[in-house]
Order: structure tokens, then sequence, then C-alpha cells
């Protein structure tokens, strides 16, 4: 391990005179040949809120995750309070006072709030006192800081944001005075998210750090005193929050100079290429996930879908791609009726010029296991020229990935490294490249940004642009609201399996679409008239 | 539990204590549960798997072991009855015997059993308790749900996976010992009959519930008891109904229950999934 060698010297900065709540000097930490940490400090002031921004990828997760004590640093000091504190597990860290919210939350779902809250911190063999002692903590946590959850309440049966504020309860009653949030937004409306600041604002005042970690520039600037970029495992900057702005973060997160926003051709819509009427579904218990849906995609148009994830996108993309059969309505598309009398299977859907990039790439998109040359063709592997008789042409394909590759600048440009090795970006790349390659009339969008880094989700959305202006027909789907307002022409907003609202692109706000997604617009009465144009 | 059983025997036969035998029929049973353990939670194998390899292990070696002490074919020497548990009589039993209805319900159903038996009946609501209401059953039943949630919770998910083994460990040396020193006189090849697969049947029955898990048994119970009684009866018709075909109702019946039932019990979601904590 190399010695503290390239330190930003603003990082060293302390905070005044108080010793700062955390302090982080020179972190290393390797996964194999993957050098995530590269001597991390960083110094934390109590009672602040400090945002770490960074890339997917830049090492922001493992940063915490070292702090939480999940993994243990190869090389580097942990100071709490200005002392220095050894974690080498979670317990250590709950103990010194840090509690984390987990991207993914750490509940069990079969549990109560109660249950999940004691959880590691009963107080006794027996259960009853300790949870007659957690049920009292709960009420003056739920009183002092505004986290009102019902203790009693099965977890897995809350809302996403519910289920939020039970993690950041467990972590409170812990005695967390440090809380580190990861990536807390991303599964909440913006309604919720807003709760969440106040929550945070909450904590802040009376005296609690926390730390967000987070690539979403807007809510650095809306919550955070100090921020801290990081980038390919490295802090490249600290600023104070006030003297920042999303253009100049955007740039040091990237190093480079990123367009917040794209550059639109005014759009032209042709001849209606996608028609679907009436499409409704059931699922395996006979719960409605899709409920007559209409709309339409025209040439040249790009259609984006909101929604809070779980109301009916995922299931429309897999109908529409064939992968899910249509139980009522129709869909026309390449000069074909499809009804739930004559389907079409994903490959039919295929030669009617529809292409898909699924939103779960490694599910649907690819195989992990398989070399760059072979998913680059799946889907397409029966077809000239890849298939030279009964078997597979491998020089054709590898030269067929190789120009894939340097046309959509997928990294490293290796036809033969497996498909899982490559990062979340250069991944999508491939699979948009594989798509587009047949040149589809038709093209399926789901989460075409999810973990995927700024870099590439510029380029991506740029592809998509040049392919709508070539006068591709697109139906995108995306939770993170952004991206579709950037891109769509025309917005739809699902809910409970209905489309709710349709806003045109260039005039959507994130309140108005905010309000949609949650079904409180008060204009959500008219559930589908609006959607066919 | 087969090995439970084994050693129970034999070390009844030797030393004719059914107490010693009962210890090391549960000694041997949590060193394979330990072994189990190893496999799965420390070097995180697949739980089928190993438990095929251990069943097919001990299937052999009891009988290997079995013939190389006491040249039986495998079996071990019949037991006299202090050397195996045998069915207590309780205070009044046989004088309220002639009673109508009270008696044969004291004598016979309550009154009788090997003190195994009475122990399993214990271990009903003990179990209950111990998963409800204690800090040991929560952190148990989470740990079979979400591990992560565990680990983060800073409870170490390998020692709790560990005692739950070891707990199975006791659990069915007591079960192997019940087979070969309680219900019978001796150990057999293979005396355990599945019967060990009938329990994870009846676990999946009771839908991970000890309560219903006993009602569970009681109908595995009654199947067998059926089949015993149906053994030379002749039905109208058919004559006498072969053995064969009586013994293999319990497991038919098992098979259609459970593909009748298992749609509807849903087990803890981590179950069986070993835990890995760098992705």
């Amino acid at each position: 391990m190399s010695p503290a060698s390239a330190v930003v010297a603003s990082t060293l900065t302390p905070e005044g005179v108080a010793p700062p709540a955390i302090e982080l000097r020179s972190i290393d930490k390797s996964f194999g040949p993957v050098h995530a940490n590269c001597d991390v400090s960083l110094s934390i002031a109590k009672g602040s809120i400090t945002g770490i921004i960074g890339e997917n990828g830049a090492g922001k997760s493992t940063l915490m995750s070292i702090l939480y004590g999940l993994y243990t640093a190869d090389g580097g000091e942990i100071r709490i309070g200005g002392e220095l504190a050894h974690i080498r597990n979670p317990h250590d860290a709950i103990t010194a006072g840090i509690g984390m919210v987990h991207q993914h939350f750490m509940l069990v779902d079969t549990f109560t709030v109660l249950e999940n809250v004691a959880l590691g911190v009963e107080q006794g063999a027996i259960l009853k006192r300790g949870f007659a002692a957690a049920r009292r903590e709960l009420e003056r946590l739920a009183h002092e800081y505004g986290l009102r959850v019902d203790p009693d309440a099965i977890v897995g049966e809350l809302p996403v944001g519910d289920q939020q504020r039970v993690e950041i309860l467990k972590a409170l009653y812990r005695g967390a005075t440090v809380l580190i949030l990861d990536e807390p937004t991303a599964v909440l409306t913006p309604q919720e998210t807003d709760q969440l600041f106040c929550i945070l604002e909450a904590l802040k005042t009376r005296g609690t750090t926390v730390i967000l970690i987070t690539h979403k520039l807007r809510e650095i600037m809306a919550v955070t005193d100090a921020v801290y970029v990081m980038r390919h495992g490295r802090i490249v900057a600290r600023r104070r929050t006030a003297e920042t702005g999303r253009e100049e973060l955007a740039e040091l997160m990237v190093g480079r100079k990123v367009r917040l926003n794209l550059q639109k051709t005014t759009f032209t819509p042709g001849a209606p290429a996608l028609v679907v009427e009436g499409v409704g579904l059931r699922d395996s218990r006979g719960v409605k996930v899709l409920e007559d849906i209409n709309f339409t995609v025209r040439a040249g148009e790009i259609v984006g879908i909101a929604g809070v994830s779980g109301n009916g996108q995922s299931e429309l993309l897999e109908v529409l791609a064939g992968i899910r059969p249509l139980k009522a309505g129709r869909i026309i598309v390449g000069g074909r009726e499809i009804t739930p009398g004559s389907p079409a299977d994903p490959a039919a859907m295929r030669t009617l010029g529809v292409g898909h990039v699924p939103e779960d790439r490694h599910r649907y998109g690819m195989v992990g296991a398989f070399n760059a040359c072979e998913t680059s063709i799946l889907g397409y592997h029966n077809e000239t020229p890849f298939r030279k008789r009964c078997l597979h042409d491998h020089a054709i394909m590898a030269d067929h990935c190789a120009s894939l590759m340097e046309r959509y600048d997928v990294r490293p440009r290796q036809p033969y490294l497996k498909s899982a090795n490559f990062s979340g970006g250069n991944q999508q790349k491939l699979i948009l490249a594989r798509e587009l390659a047949r040149q589809p009339k038709i093209l399926l969008v789901g989460q075409p940004t999810r973990g995927v880094d700024i870099g590439a989700i510029e380029f991506i959305n740029r592809q998509l642009i040049a392919i709508r202006d070539a006068g591709c027909a697109i139906l995108l789907v995306s939770v993170e609201l952004d991206e579709v307002m950037s891109l769509a022409d025309r917005i739809l907003v699902m809910y409970g399996g209905r489309i709710v609202g349709e806003v045109p692109g260039d005039t959507a706000d994130e309140r108005t679409l905010g309000l949609m997604m949650t079904n409180s617009w008060p204009g959500v009465a008219r559930p589908d008239a609006t959607a066919m144009s | 539990m087969l090995a439970g059983a084994f050693v129970a025997a034999s070390v009844a036969a030797v030393t004719a204590s059914a107490w010693l035998a009962l210890g090391a029929a549960i000694l041997i049973a949590v060193a394979l549960a330990l072994l189990h353990g190893v496999a799965c939670i420390t070097y995180r194998g697949n739980q089928v798997v190993s438990g095929v390899a251990i069943n097919i292990l001990v299937s052999g070696l009891t009988i290997v072991f079995g013939m190389a002490w006491f040249q039986r074919g495998g079996q071990t020497p019949p037991l006299p009855p202090d050397a195996r548990f045998m069915p207590i009589e309780w205070p009044g039993a046989s004088a309220l015997h002639g009673v109508p209805l009270v008696g044969p319900v004291y004598a016979d159903l309550i009154s009788g059993h090997n003190m195994l038996v009475y122990l399993a009946l214990l271990a009903v609501p003990l179990t209950y308790w111990v998963v409800n209401d204690t800090r040991f059953g929560l952190r148990l039943r989470a740990v079979g749900e979400s591990p992560l949630a565990v680990d983060t919770a800073g409870i170490s998910v390998a020692w709790l996976r560990y005692r739950a083994v070891l707990i199975c460990g006791v659990l069915t040396g007591i079960a192997g010992a019940y087979l070969s020193i309680a219900q019978n006189a001796a150990f057999s090849r293979d005396m355990t009959a599945g019967q060990g697969y009938i329990a994870l049947a009846a676990m999946i029955f009771g839908k991970w519930r000890p309560l219903p898990a006993l009602g569970a048994c009681l109908m595995f119970g009654l199947l067998d008891a059926i089949a015993i009684r149906l053994q030379g009866v002749r039905l109208g018709g058919f004559g006498e109904v072969p053995v064969q075909f009586i013994q293999v109702l319990p497991y038919v019946l098992t098979v259609a229950l459970l593909a009748g039932f298992i749609g509807k019990a849903t087990a803890p979601r981590a179950i069986g999934v070993p835990y890995e904590k760098e992705h």
C-alpha cells in the first residue's frame, strides 16, 4: 500500500475546534484487482448533513460499508469523535453510535415494525420486557422526529417510504448519533423524498450527524451542508454546498462537462407505429396488474412512461415485448394485429420490428456467463450472418461485436470478455447496440440508465434521441423522472395498472408528475381518455 | 437419526444403560450436524447435497460397523428391558383400566408410553415458546428470513445458524435413540425408513409452525397405524391386501398431500440459502 501520496488538501481541513464526528484517514480497499477505495480521507462535522456523491462504482458505498463494519479496510484509520476506532463488524459500528440505512432495506419482511426495531437489541433473553421498552421508545421517537409508523404493522406490507422510516428508527433506537443513508431516495416518490428531507432536517437540529450517499445532485443541493465528490475510488473535491452548484458538482463527478439538458431537435411525429388498445392483464392471484391501457406511439416520437415502480410499467413492457401473453385488448404493430387469439412471442415481435432493451438486463437482457460477442447476438442468434448452416460463425460474431463496441463505445473492447465482467453502463450499451443494430421500427426501453454511470447515461440518451430523429418509435419506461422528462416528447403516467395522466414532455414538471404518480392529482379522474392522441 | 439409532443400540448393548445410550446418540448426531454445519454454513455448500451425502454415508457406515462389531448382518443384539426406555405406567392406570371411557383413555392414551414420547410432546410447547417469546427465537426467525438484516443488526449469522444446527443434532439424536432403544429393542439396517424426510414433510405441512407441525406428525402417525391395522385384512372382492401395498400408503399420501398443500405453505425466504457477505 502506498503511503498518503495524493491526499486532497481540503479534506484535511478541520471543521472548527470540536473534533469531527467522523474522520477517515487514508482508507484503502481492494476487491481482487479492483481498487474500490484509494487513499480516502474525509472529515465530517458533528450535527451536519454531508453528502458524498460520485458515479456508480466510484466507491461511495464501499467506503460507507467500511465505516459500518461490513467490510474491513485494507489500510487507513477511522476516528470517531476524535478517537481512533476499530470497527470490525456492524456490532462495533452500532456500539460506536453509527447507524446505516442501506439502499436495499435490511428488514425482515415478515416481522412487525417492533420486532425489526428490537432485533439485535432485545434487552434480555425473554422478549416481553424489551418489547415494552421498545414500544415506549418508538413512541418517543415518533413524537420527537415525526417518524410515525404503526409498531404492530407487518413491515412487508408497508409502503416503501414507511419501510425506510423503520430503518431510520432502527438506527436511532440503537442510539445512533451518526446516520448513513445510502441512496435513500432511489425508491421514493418526490413527495416521500420531501418528507425524508424534513426528517433529516429534524435529525440535524437535534444534533445527529447525517451522511447522505447519492448520485442525485438535486438532493445534495437541497439538504446538505457540505459535499465530498468521489471518482474512481478517490475523493476529488470537498465543497460547501452553499458555495457550489449542480454544474460544478456534475463536472467534478465525471471529470468533464456534462450537458444536463439534452439538446433535442423539435419533434416531428410520423405515422402510428405501435397502437395499444384496451390491454389488460391479471396476475396469478387474479389481481388486475394492467387495466384498459390505450396509447399510440408514432414514428419519430419518444413516449415516456413515468410511475413509481410496481404500478404495472414492467408488466406492460413485458406484454409489448411478447414475454407475457396478451390476455385482453389488442396491439397493432408492424402491420399485424396481435390479440389474445393470435398472440406473438418475443421472436415474433422481433420480426415485426420491435427491439427491446429490458428493464432487468441481468435476467432478460444478457447471460452473464456468456462472452460479449454471444451477448451481442442474443435473440438474433439464428439469423444470418451469425448462423452458418447449424453452427455459429464465431469470426463473424466477433467482428460484429467489435464493430458494435466501436460504434457504441463499449469498454473494454474485448468481444471475448465475459458479459458479467463489464460494468453496468457498458453492459447496457452493448445491449442497446444489439437491439439498434437491427434497425427496429419500434424500440421498447426499460430503465435504460439504471445502474449506469453518468458518462454512459449521456451516451445512451443521445443514442435514443438519434434513433428517434431517424424515425424510430420509442416507448421509454423509467422511474427516473429526470430521464423521462428530458427524453420524452409525451409522458404517460401509470398508477395502479392504469394510465392516469398524460403530459407533453416539454411542459412537464416534477411536481405535477409526482402528484399523478401517487394518484393525488385532481385531474386524474379521467384515467385513459387523454392517452389516445 | 439413523446414526443416533445405531449408536444408541450399540451403547445400550454394551453398557446396558439407556441413559448412556441416549447421551451417545445425541453426541453422534450433534457431531454429524456439525459436519453438515461446517459444509453448509462455513463453506456455503448446498444443504441438499450435504444432507444426502451424510445420509448415504451413515446408511452405509451403520451397517459396516454393525457387522464388524456384532456379526449379526448389520443388526445390533436384542436389548433387555433395563437397557431401554420402557413404558411408564402412570399411577392408577391399571386400577382405572376397567372403567369405561375414562379407563382406556387414561391407561392406554395418557399412561403407558416411554419417557421419550412425553419428551417429544413437551418439545412442542417448548419450541413454541422459544421461537416466539425469546431473543434467540426472534433472531432465529430473522436469520431464516433475511440474514442480511441480522448481520447489519450486529449479530453473527454463522453462530446463530450453528446453534440451530446443533439443536437439530440433539433432537435427531433423541429421535434415533427412540427408534432403537425405546420403540424397538435393537437397531436394524435403515430402520428410520425415511422418517427423517417425513419429519421434513410434517414441518412443511405445519407451515413451519410448531402446533400445526404436531398435527401433521399425528396425521402421519395415524396413517402408519392404519397401515399396520390393515395388514392381513380381507377387503371384499380383493381378497387379502398385500402387506407392501398397505405399507406404501403413508408415503403415497405424503406425496399426494404435499403436492396438494405445498402451494399454500410459504417457507422462510432464506431457508437453505448460504449466506455470503461480499456479493
